[in-house]
């Protein structure tokens, strides 16, 4: 970690970085359930898991919006994908049924060359200790009012280009229903 | 008088006051005062769901010419506890083939949310455990979990009426979910901000109910549904799937299931007092009292529509959530949003009597338009009679009677 020298005193300090290795654990843990389960359902539940985990690291970072909508759209979502996994899964739940295929290596090696390239751009960062989150007109920078004046002010046209693409994925998924 | 009228403040003031006299860093006391701040909400929580189960039998007993438990204590004001030894000493059964796992973690898994949306309800002035500026997102996004649960508890039981309750909940849920944010959305506009103290304090002049009554009827209807209660209770439907998600669940798991709708129940109530009522907002009694008074008769109303209306069937059900909650609720945002920029615009504010009677003009014609809105193209379903065809019995697949045979 990056010494800190500062206003903050120790034990925040500490307490954050244990709140990280939870929520962090959290994640991690969820994630290498939902690959490795045999069981179709548990392992949509363990990325529930994983995906609380992230919302738990939002609000580490002091970006309580992005956790709030983190849990509410997966967790709603999730409860969707069970339900279709139980209705067009044959056998949800079978221990003979590998949870790898042939292209098993190819991903890994995929993932570690990703973790690699990652790790060598951010290793070299100095992330800069702030005393506290900068504020724009008194307001924490990511709080809603934040968030929505720039949602819809600067960044205007890549929200609404986002939420077409979302719709044209929408109607797509209805007609090839339909068909 | 503080005592009466400020007794959160005072009481937390006299701790940290005592806490800090030990010598303890001031984080030791911040943390001290989180957790009794959590505990008194835990066991503020049980005893509500304990009376609730109690009036709501009273009170239903009473809509249907009965007494209702008044055997156990005065008025069987002790039933709560017999049942609770009950519940508690009862062998909890896990069925053969249930995903163990999943059957013990549902029930605690339903629960948790039901307590965590106290953390930021307010209770009184300076009661409110964290007034987070997400509040009402919080409160939306720890409520949607509970699909979750019931999804988990219908599938892990291994039964097929079970499952279907829980199929039943996610479909119902998720649906409701979104014109009980929706209808909350137009008041956060008038308010700017989504903590639940702003949206309080906003209704200082006026209850936004008198601005909003569409809104609070829909809200009123889809938070119903999202508590799973009657007339929408679906998903244990014991008419049709003989108790839904919960069907194989009994002591414990029974136990915290009832205990977690009963806290769902309480805090849906306290959730429309306080948005809509102006929560501990009133005249010569202290906060919190208004607090449970209000939130005490959203919680009569919602027994009483217990007591009065009878079950939907699904297809009504989604129809209703789809056709009729929805295209009303995005109606009245865009209303909404049309009233609020035009205070902004002549720099009205709520607080001042100017505004408020701008406000509840312009909301007025808005509400009338959205009833005549609704009245004009809402279309009574029509009940349905199915064709039914009989069709010839192929005469292979049953023998035939000797009376048949012999063309009697």
């Amino acid at each position: 970690m990056i010494a800190i020298k500062d206003q903050r005193s120790k034990m925040d300090w500490i307490m954050e970085f244990l709140t990280f290795i939870v929520f962090a654990g959290m994640t991690l843990t969820g994630a290498v359930f939902m690959v490795t389960l045999h069981n179709l359902v548990r392992s949509v539940l363990a990325m529930i898991l994983a995906f609380v985990g992230v919302a738990g690291l939002y609000l580490v970072l002091e970006a309580e919006f992005l956790a709030a909508i983190q849990v509410l759209v997966y967790v709603g979502a999730v409860a969707v994908l069970v339900l279709f996994a139980i209705m067009l899964t044959q056998r949800v739940s079978d221990p003979n049924k590998p949870t790898n295929n042939a292209q098993a290596w190819l991903a890994f090696t995929v993932s570690v060359a990703m973790f690699g390239i990652l790790s060598w751009v951010y290793a070299p960062i100095k992330w800069p200790a702030l005393p506290a989150l900068p504020t724009v007109n008194n307001e924490p920078v990511g709080s809603v009012v934040n968030l929505g004046q720039q949602l819809l002010g600067a960044y205007a046209v890549p929200f609404e280009v986002a939420s077409v693409v979302l719709l044209v994925a929408l109607l797509g998924a209805i007609i090839l229903a339909r068909e | 008088m503080d005592i009466i009228y400020d007794p959160f403040r005072v009481i937390g003031d006299a701790l940290r006051g005592l806490l800090g006299g030990f010598g303890l860093p001031d984080w030791a006391v911040q943390l001290i005062m989180i957790v009794i701040g959590v505990s008194v909400l835990v066991v503020f929580a049980m005893l509500t769901m304990m009376f609730l189960t109690w009036l709501e039998r009273k009170l239903i007993a009473r809509i249907q010419d009965r007494v209702g438990p008044n055997r156990v204590g005065p008025l069987g004001l002790l039933q709560p506890v017999a049942d609770m030894v009950k519940l508690f000493t009862k062998e909890f059964i896990i069925p053969t083939n249930a995903d163990k796992v999943i059957y013990y973690l549902a029930p605690i898994i339903f629960v948790i949310p039901a307590f965590m949306v106290f953390a930021v309800m307010p209770f009184d002035r300076h009661a409110i455990i964290s007034d987070l500026n997400i509040g009402w997102l919080y409160i939306v996004a720890i409520g949607s979990t509970s699909t979750i649960a019931l999804l988990m508890a219908g599938w892990s039981s291994n039964n097929k009426y079970a499952l279907l309750g829980g199929m039943r909940a996610v479909a119902q849920f998720v649906s409701y979910e979104i014109p009980q944010v929706l209808s909350v959305v137009g008041i956060l506009l008038l308010v700017g901000s989504l903590r639940m103290g702003a949206i309080v304090e906003a209704q200082n002049t006026i209850w936004f109910v008198l601005l909003q009554p569409v809104a609070f009827v829909i809200f009123l209807l889809s938070t119903i549904s999202e508590i799973n209660r009657t007339p929408f209770d679906l998903p244990e439907a014991e008419s049709e799937i003989i108790a839904g998600y919960h069907t194989e669940y009994g002591a414990i798991g029974f136990a915290l299931f009832s205990l977690a709708e009963f806290i769902n129940m309480f805090a849906a109530s306290a959730l429309a007092a306080t948005i809509f009522f102006g929560g501990w907002q009133g005249p010569i009694l202290p906060g919190w009292l208004w607090f449970l008074i209000k939130s005490y008769a959203m919680v009569f109303v919602m027994i009483w529509l217990r007591g009065t209306l009878p079950r939907l069937r699904v297809d009504q059900l989604m129809n209703f959530a789809w056709k009729v909650l929805v295209p009303l609720s995005l109606v009245n945002l865009t209303l909404a949003g049309v009233g609020v920029s035009v205070m902004n615009y002549y720099g009205w504010q709520l607080s001042s009597l100017p505004g408020v009677l701008f406000a509840f003009g312009t909301f007025l014609v808005f509400n009338v338009i959205m009833v005549l809105l609704f009245l004009a193209l809402y279309r009574t379903p029509k009940v349905e009679r199915r064709n039914v065809v009989l069709v010839k019995q192929a005469s292979k697949s049953r023998p035939q009677t000797p009376a048949a045979a012999s063309g009697r």
